[in-house]
């Protein structure tokens, strides 16, 4: 059980998507003007990757080695036209506010790469969590950066949801929050305070058997306090 | 003609497909260390959205609609683009090695690359399709591949030659890497809103 729970806790904190591997930054970027999208987006990542995973897990040993790489990316385009049809036949507004960013979602690099990286070696139980782990991952990323976005750039908190909220009238919205430069301004602030907070924390705690010589240790590739000069 | 002139522009600089249409951020991100890598890359992306343009354009007319299988579009593309990429790997290495060693492993990355996809099916979105303008179509979704291609090479390559700079900065160490890549690419987006008034 505890290899499950590992799965989740990898793809929401460890190597969450957006934020520590910065994959599939196209949709991440462009859809997250507010909450209700950023959500709409990773839900609709998450349907596709956690299937995804499971049919290629379960075809691992039939699909021949040489034509992996097309035999992934049909399975995947074709659930991402069935989530399609489905978001187009019950969100419709949904389906408008996302546009060309639901058929996209086929070249998301966070599909193929869990395909190749992951689905592709082990069993499809363990599969399905890491797809889990890696969607919400990328869902609460996006859903952050949608709320930020929406607050500062249109005033609002949640809308499209039963839960919608406006600041008040003297709230000045400042909307450039809402166009492109926003986005790549939210997600920079973010990636930085994530940044700071690790400084933080690594200062604090050392690695076990650490004595600061980073040149010489066997660990220094994969760890944090590694120093890059 | 001035039709053309105006969706080459359009798709070049006033929606720029990375700084306005968020197409293609990996490689911008990515592979944007340095001018001469930056700019191979471009080189390749020109050439494979605009053959690929022409390519999906012909199919969907005139297989897809056909046939009404519209719905398959987003499976026939992504297929289109890999298999032309392949190809083009292909008769690059026999006919002009010096290309396919300049473009190298440039190419193969291309499939992944939501800008060729993403000006595909806005092709389509966009009525450029036989039913609508006839065979001006087919112009039209190469100009506006290649524009958009155009576009993504401005685009990396500027970035590119920022970044050469960033390099000898004293960057506080929280927006060290992507933090300061990005806070870049702000900066160049609200720059490209000054094309915005061009058509």
């Amino acid at each position: 059980m505890n290899n499950y729970l590992e799965r989740l806790y990898n793809g929401i904190v460890k190597e969450n998507p957006t934020f520590i591997l910065m994959l599939g930054m196209c949709p991440t970027l462009a859809v997250t003007t507010s909450a209700f999208n950023g959500l709409g987006m990773g839900l609709s990542t998450m349907a596709v990757l956690v299937v995804s995973n499971l049919l290629i897990s379960a075809l691992r040993r039939v699909i021949p080695d040489k034509v992996r790489i097309p035999a992934y990316i049909v399975i995947v385009a074709s659930l991402v036209t069935i989530v399609q049809l489905l978001i187009q036949a019950y969100i419709p507004d949904l389906y408008d506010a996302l546009g060309i960013y639901i058929p996209l979602i086929v070249v998301n690099c966070i599909i193929l790469g869990r395909a190749e990286a992951y689905a592709s070696k082990n069993p499809p139980g363990l599969a399905v969590f890491d797809g889990l782990g890696m969607g919400l991952g990328f869902s609460i990323a996006l859903t952050c950066i949608g709320f930020f976005r929406e607050l500062i750039g249109a005033g609002t908190v949640l809308s499209g949801t039963p839960f919608a909220y406006s600041l008040p009238e003297f709230y000045e919205p400042v909307s450039i929050f809402v166009l492109a430069p926003g986005a790549f301004l939210v997600l920079a602030l973010i990636i930085a305070f994530l940044n700071a907070m690790n400084i933080q924390n690594n200062g604090k705690k050392k690695v076990e058997g650490c004595d600061g010589s980073c040149g010489t240790c066997g660990r220094a590739e994969t760890c944090r306090d590694a120093k890059s000069e | 003609m001035k039709e053309m002139m105006l969706i080459l522009v359009g798709a070049a600089l006033v929606n720029n497909v990375v700084l306005s249409q968020f197409f293609g951020l990996c490689p911008f991100l990515g592979v944007s260390k340095q001018v001469k890598t930056a700019a191979s890359m471009g080189g390749a992306v020109i050439f494979v959205i605009t053959i690929s343009s022409a390519a999906a354009s012909l199919i969907y007319d005139f297989v897809l609609v056909r046939f009404k299988l519209e719905y398959l579009q987003t499976i026939v593309f992504i297929l289109v683009i890999a298999a032309l990429v392949q190809l083009v790997e292909m008769f690059l290495k026999k006919t002009s090695p010096g290309l396919y060693q300049a473009l190298g492993v440039y190419l193969p990355l291309i499939t992944t690359n939501c800008a060729v996809l993403g000006v595909v099916l806005q092709n389509v979105q966009k009525e450029y399709t036989y039913a609508e303008m006839g065979w001006k179509a087919l112009l039209a979704s190469v100009v506006n591949g290649f524009g958009t291609a155009a576009g993504f090479t401005i685009a990396i390559v500027i970035m590119a030659g920022i970044r050469e700079r960033i390099a000898y900065n004293d960057i506080p160490r929280p927006f060290q890497g992507a933090p300061i890549v990005l806070l870049t690419a702000c900066l160049m987006a609200i720059a490209f809103f000054g094309f915005s008034g061009l058509i």
